[in-house]
């Protein structure tokens, strides 16, 4: 019984590894808000870095963006969301912050109780117990504290969803984005139904050209920027989810249904997401890459394509402006027939 | 059966036919009755899962430690040996749909209900064992023959790529339909059945038990709050199973007999599918935890040596919290393509149930508080856990927020948290029971250095292991991805590391179980002293082979705290 009898001791014991606990956080909880503070400062540069860009682009032939491009992506260590490149991105890491701040409040004052009481309530301290059991005010505070906790975080949240399902403008440019097992299909009903295949770059051909491995694909989701895209989600086999994170955008793509959400993009340049639905084995690697163009540029990529055509050649055709869902899939039936085709084209 | 069972028993010797007879070995544990002996059965089969469950996350921290395909190339089980790259890919979704479904069917929810709850609830009501002992036999092997079947899926062919089930533990169709074409999947599925078929048995075990069987002048409002747990448990699990049942059964039609509930080429929805798993999957998580705030309670006050803070408040907080946790399921699905109404709805019952489950943190506190608080090895659980579960809980009202969830949504964010609810809210839960009552069980003293040490060593382990989880998952990457990018690099070095410290400390746990069966002291009945006021503290330690063959009687006078024989106990100063 040597290890066994040992009570006297353990109180002491106890106490000073909460307060090592205690120490330990306070200075974290002071570089947390020197890291609050970090991402304002590195916004400066990058919009810098965008504007200096947006004159990059050569005009006229379609060139795909190069790795200094690269805005949406992962960064080493990280401990936050990615800065946003969306309206919505913009409003939901708002809310982000906010309820950071509620989380680390809240968590700070249960741990704080609780070192106070195993501080001022331990048996050495506090030899006789009290013996109260009840006290109402204190129970309805502590109920209806949260209450109000929670009504101040509703507001902004439902605020932020019915954002977030405003319906795409008619002007809206439309894509389709397919899910297959393992690799994306971007469909542009609306520019000549050509249906764009993308695949992982393997990891050498990635490092080879400056992009990151793992999320670099042959083809990109190439996109008009500053303007309202109709994204459009379903999927062949299995579901699979289209996500985004620096634009804060994630929808599934659901075989036998069609999801569909608005997505604007601020600034040229190239957004890296991940298939984010369990999918089967390569799973991890069908990434997503976005590739925001200025408009005449991405006109000029849409000309590149297939059979693509940009407004005014669709335009000059008989509109048939009321029914946009049937002529979405008529377009998709078009796309179809000519899939095979425009598929082998893609993915030269 | 009973003569059978006789025809096992080694000596009959019936003149003795004291409190203590046991029958012989196989008719004692394969064959068994006694809710100690089921109780013990499930404690050992919990233990034993979660060194599976526990070893195959350790092969997936490995695998994660840096970015690449390095473990699952390896021979079988580690990975799929020569087979191939995408047949190592598979291996990794198989690794995590085994520890997904052991953690939650096979360790979490035999060892709080099957475990404890066996053990614990007669005798903290006074009752001479559970309302129907055979039918507690038979909970207890359908649900160690479920685990054989998902072993055995584990082998069987499963997809294209290649053997086991790696559809995740949601079994999401079409992957588990159209995605794998092998026997895997119909073995995890029957699997489930034999699972949950022992979970609804031994809810209606439960129920009736404690409906029917407190001791004379024991009312619910005087019931130990473990008990209120396990029987709020109970209900959930006799809800929210047949749910999972009926979803698998048409999982398992639609496989094999040509049916399309999930198949949108017959004119089924995979979003149905989703729809009724997590009707059931988001009471699971509470059947997970429930029994848990129930031993917390019961420990806190123990340790205080004070009756627990608004008990009533405590119950129906429980109440509460099972009811709401049957009209917020949709949570789990707020990028499948929801309309907004439903998403609004759910985003405001979710953050619903955060109010209950304050109310807990905040009586736990306030338990303690003027208390005089001692701090051996179940006490230090106890505070973990209500630190953890707080941190687990406010990111789940950050997850509540259908808006911003858009971002976290599948990412490591959500393993994060439900890491910290379940692998750090459930298991510290578990430990401390584990403390508290391991003597009380075994009859020997743990050592409560050892306990500390292990405490210390999981502590600081499973933090490191899911609190940087956060930060990947806000960083953006996703669940279930075997290899990423070099920008997830370093929290999942961190990660890993943490795996380390927390399996070292498990060989503390280890050590001190054998420690208590080869040199522990011989516990005494009430070896807490004189915190520790329910039922289980006026037997022996262990209890005898059948207890409470006379009632013991709970006076008008006694509260809901104080369950000691009233001429026992000395009067209050």
């Amino acid at each position: 019984m040597r290890f066994g009898d040992w009570p006297h001791g353990v109180t002491r014991f106890v106490m000073v590894f909460w307060a090592a606990i205690a120490l330990a956080l306070v200075p974290q909880a002071v570089s947390a808000q020197d890291a609050a503070e970090a991402p304002a400062a590195e916004a400066a540069p990058a919009e810098g870095a965008a504007a200096a860009g947006d004159a990059a682009p050569v005009a006229g032939g379609y060139e795909p963006l190069g790795p200094e491009w690269i805005k949406g992506q992962p960064t080493a260590g990280g401990w936050d969301v990615q800065d946003q490149f969306s309206p919505i991105g913009e409003t939901a890491s708002g809310l982000h912050f906010g309820l950071m701040w509620v989380m680390g409040i809240i968590c700070i004052f249960v741990l704080g109780l609780l070192l106070w009481v195993v501080v001022r309530y331990r048996r050495g301290a506090n030899p006789t117990p009290s013996k109260t059991t009840h006290n109402t005010f204190i129970e309805v505070v502590w109920t209806l504290v949260p209450v109000l906790i929670l009504v101040g975080i509703a507001v902004p949240s439902i605020s932020l969803l019915s954002d977030q399902y405003e319906s795409p403008p008619k002007d809206a440019v439309t894509i389709k984005v397919t899910g297959y097992q393992w690799y994306w299909g971007y469909g542009y009903p609306d520019n000549g139904g050509f249906e764009v295949i993308s695949n992982m770059l393997p990891e050498d051909e990635a490092k080879a050209k400056g992009l990151p491995a793992l999320l670099a694909v042959d083809n990109r989701l190439v996109v008009p920027v500053d303007t309202p895209l109709r994204i459009q989600t379903t999927a062949a086999d299995v579901i699979h989810s289209f996500a985004v994170p620096s634009l804060w955008f994630k929808i599934d793509a659901v075989p036998g249904r069609l999801n569909e959400r608005l997505l604007t993009i601020e600034e040229p340049g190239i957004y890296y997401g991940q298939c984010s639905e369990l999918c089967g084995a390569r799973h991890g690697y069908m990434p997503i890459a976005v590739e925001a163009l200025p408009r005449d540029q991405w006109e000029a990529w849409v000309r590149s394509q297939p059979g693509g055509t940009v407004g005014d050649e669709a335009e000059a055709a008989p509109a048939a402006p009321a029914a946009d869902a049937s002529a979405a899939e008529g377009e998709e039936a078009a796309a179809e027939n000519a899939g095979g085709a425009e598929t082998a084209a893609a993915t030269n | 059966m009973a003569t059978t069972a006789e025809g096992f028993q080694a000596h009959t010797e019936d003149e003795h036919h004291d409190a203590d007879h046991k029958p012989g070995f196989f008719a004692r544990w394969f064959m068994s009755t006694n809710h100690k002996d089921i109780g013990t059965l499930y404690l050992i089969f919990a233990i034993f899962a979660g060194i599976i469950g526990g070893a195959i996350s350790g092969v997936m921290r490995a695998e994660l430690a840096e970015p690449g395909i390095q473990i699952l190339t390896q021979a079988w089980p580690l990975g799929a040996g020569e087979a191939g790259f995408d047949a190592a890919l598979h291996h990794w979704n198989v690794l995590i749909t085994a520890h997904g479904l052991i953690m939650v069917f096979f360790m979490v929810m035999p060892a709080m209900i099957g475990g404890f709850g066996n053990w614990f609830v007669p005798l903290m009501i006074g009752a001479p064992d559970m309302a129907f002992p055979r039918m507690n036999n038979i909970s207890f092997w359908l649900t160690a023959v479920g685990f054989v079947s998902l072993m055995i899926s584990t082998i069987m062919p499963g997809a294209a790529a290649g053997a086991g089930a790696g559809t995740g533990w949601t079994v999401y169709a079409p992957l588990a339909t159209y995605g794998h074409d092998g026997p895997a999947v119909d073995f995890a599925i029957f699997s489930l059945h034999l699972a949950g078929a022992g979970s609804i048995l031994g809810a209606t075990n439960f129920i009736t038990t404690i409906f029917n069987m407190r001791a004379p002048g024991m009312t619910l409002h005087k019931m130990p709050l473990f008990v209120w747990s396990v029987l709020i448990t109970a209900f959930l699990l006799l809800l929210a199973l047949p749910v999972l049942a009926a979803a698998i059964t048409m999982l398992l039609t639609d496989r094999n007999f040509g049916t399309t509930f999930f198949d949108p080429a017959g004119g089924g929805d995979p979003v149905l599918y989703q729809h009724l798993f997590w009707f059931f999957g988001h009471p699971e998580v509470y059947i997970m935890i429930l029994p848990g705030f129930g031993m917390i309670s019961q420990i806190v006050a123990t340790f205080s040596r004070k009756p627990v803070f608004g008990y009533l408040g405590m119950a129906y907080a429980m109440v509460a919290i099972g009811v709401v946790g049957f009209v917020v399921w949709a949570h789990h699905m707020y990028t499948v393509g929801l309309d907004v109404n439903t998403k609004m709805y759910f985003t405001a019952a979710t953050m619903v149930i955060a109010v209950p489950t304050g109310v807990k943190i905040f009586s736990w506190i306030a338990t303690m508080w003027g208390g005089s608080l001692e701090f051996k090895s179940p006490m230090v659980w106890a505070l973990g856990f209500i630190f953890l579960f707080t941190v687990g809980g406010v990111t789940g009202v950050y997850l509540a927020n259908g808006g911003v969830d858009d971002v976290v949504h599948d990412t490591y964010f959500v393993v994060a948290h439900f890491h910290y609810v379940l692998s750090m809210g459930a298991v510290f839960s578990l430990f401390a029971g584990f403390y508290y009552w391991f003597p009380k069980m075994s009859g020997r003293m743990h050592s409560e250095l050892l306990a500390h040490i292990h405490f210390w060593g999981f502590f600081i382990g499973v933090n490191v292991i899911f609190f940087p989880q956060h930060f990947l998952g806000w960083q953006g990457m996703p669940r279930r991805y075997p290899d990423y990018t070099a920008g997830y690099a370093y929290w999942n070095e961190i990660s890993s590391i943490g795996y380390a410290i927390m399996a070292v400390s498990m060989l503390v746990f280890f050590a001190n179980l054998a420690y208590a069966f080869i040199a522990g002291k011989r516990a005494a009945p009430n070896y807490w002293g004189e915190g520790a006021t329910t039922l289980e503290w006026t037997l022996s330690s262990p209890p005898p082979y059948h207890q409470f063959e006379t009632l013991p009687v709970i006076e008008e006078s006694q509260g809901y705290h104080d369950h000691r024989p009233v001429a026992a106990t000395p009067a209050t100063s």
